[in-house]
């Protein structure tokens, strides 16, 4: 604050501190504690009149207490302008010492896994345990709290991975984000050709059409635009992200509509990156908790 | 001295000294921190809302999210660890009305941007128990069938010039076609993706 406002400031706090003074000592300088004293003056009803007598004393004393107990907070904490008091308290100083104190409670329990990996990790149930709160805050609002996913946000207890159930993939997924990009095929395939691809990429995982001319046009443009990313046979590609199209398990949906919807427009999906909300030790408790929901 | 009598009997001294006693507060505390450039100096990187997420910002006013979303992140150990770096005054400078709420049913929201995908938000905003099946939040599925009104968004930058906030003329120029086309819905998206994004961290 500027010499100014600080004078401003120092001014006003201590007219309200002088105020609150003057009030109490013109309370007490004629304490009164038994008798009738004057009264206000006012009269209803013809003799109904109002007593002016000066507070009880305990209750004056309580005033001063509080009166005296400003004085303090004066002295040792900052309230007059930029003077910082005597204790040198501050909001962010305290925040400091919060987090500093619950570093030092907390900090041996991540600690403690920092010489094991996070295979081994995913099968101390004590690790587990860590990573489940930590997935309930940070990741649950997307894969749900039963980690089971929804549409469009991949189930993590199944077994089945976009990129890949390495301990370090996982760990990479949450500190780095992914995006997966699937192209818009429409305009290259048409609409004839995207039936005939949807009715393919149904059937390897044995559901649609079963019209063999069909499956046979579907299979030649499979090849020619879809298995440079999911493979020959639609196992997919972990590096790319790209889902394994034969194992009837479907992040958007496998319904013809939703498939033919996807080849025709694309989709863009997104995991965001964890490393500026979760530091790397707490990210691993994490991974080891994902891991674990894959253990059987 | 002026006696409780005089004050009593005399209504317009008694509206004056109870205003003078009841302001001293605010013209200490609220003031001097209005001219305080610690509170008035935009944080490095803060630049005026885009247009897009200047509309999606009305929107947010405009369905009251405010009710129930605060974006004021406390400097306390249990605010930083759930939403982010407590919130510093420079980050709004440029909001008027700022949108520090005062109540969260909802989870806190000043540093939610770039935290989920844009799918994420459209899902959950269309109806949030597709997602998160717990929520009490009502879904607001109207936003993705109104258009943004384009025509006056330019209207809205001038205006929030005219109080400080320091839009070019060529931001302004190129704010209608910046918005034209985009729902509702997207602006608010790009809105909330934009919030809290300049100051990150652990």
């Amino acid at each position: 604050m500027s010499a100014g406002w600080n004078a401003f400031v120092i001014g006003l706090v201590l007219i309200q501190v002088l105020g609150a003074l003057w009030l109490l000592m013109s309370l007490t300088s004629n304490p009164q504690d038994e008798g009738e004293g004057d009264t206000t003056g006012h009269t209803w009803d013809g003799d109904l009149k109002e007593y002016n007598n000066p507070l009880p004393r305990w209750w004056l004393y309580l005033f001063w207490l509080t009166a005296i107990w400003m004085l303090v907070y004066l002295v040792i904490y900052p309230g007059l302008g930029n003077i910082a008091g005597s204790l040198g308290w501050s909001q962010t100083g305290q925040y400091e010492e919060e987090i500093a104190a619950a570093d030092a409670r907390y900090g041996d329990i991540f600690a403690a896994f920092n010489d094991m990996t996070v295979a081994d990790m995913a099968a101390e149930p004590e690790a587990v345990r860590l990573g489940r709160n930590l997935y309930l805050n940070n990741c649950a609002t997307c894969h749900g709290s039963d980690a089971r996913g929804a549409r469009g946000f991949p189930n993590l207890s199944d077994g089945i991975w976009q990129y890949g159930g390495d301990p370090a993939v996982i760990v990479q997924t949450i500190t780095n984000g992914r995006i997966g990009v699937m192209p818009a095929l429409g305009a290259a395939l048409g609409e004839g050709g995207t039936d005939e691809v949807v009715a393919y990429v149904q059937s390897l995982s044995g559901a649609g059409s079963a019209d063999p001319a069909v499956l046979a046009a579907g299979q030649q443009k499979y090849v020619q635009f879809c298995s440079a990313c999911h493979g020959a046979t639609g196992q997919g590609m972990a590096a790319l992200g790209a889902p394994d199209l034969s194992d009837d398990s479907w992040l958007h949906g496998g319904s013809a509509e939703i498939i033919r919807d996807i080849i025709m427009n694309g989709r863009q999906n997104q995991m965001p990156a964890q490393r500026d909300l979760l530091s790397e030790e707490r990210i691993r408790v994490l991974a080891a908790y994902v891991l674990s929901l894959n253990a059987e | 001295m002026i006696k409780h009598d005089t004050i009593e009997r005399k209504v317009g001294l008694l509206g004056v000294l109870t205003a003078l006693a009841v302001s001293i507060g605010g013209l200490a505390e609220i003031i001097p921190l209005m001219m305080d450039p610690v509170a008035t100096t935009p944080t490095p990187g803060i630049e005026p809302y885009p247009a897009l997420e200047l509309e999606g910002r009305d929107i947010y006013i405009r369905e009251g999210c405010y009710n129930c979303h605060s974006q004021m992140i406390r400097p306390f150990r249990a605010e930083t660890e759930r939403y982010g770096p407590y919130s510093l005054a420079g980050e709004t400078v440029y909001d008027h009305p700022f949108q520090f709420g005062s109540k969260r049913t909802g989870p806190d929201l000043a540093r939610v941007g770039a935290r989920y995908t844009d799918e994420w938000h459209r899902v959950h905003l269309l109806n949030p128990r597709d997602l998160v099946p717990e929520s009490n939040m009502p879904g607001f599925p109207w936003l993705a069938e109104s258009p943004i009104n384009a025509a006056r968004t330019p209207d809205k930058m001038r205006a929030l010039q005219t109080i400080g906030v320091p839009y070019s003329d060529e931001q302004i120029a190129a704010a209608q076609a910046a918005v034209e086309g985009a729902t509702e819905m997207d602006a608010l998206i790009a809105y909330l993706q934009g919030l809290g994004t300049v100051v990150r961290g652990l």
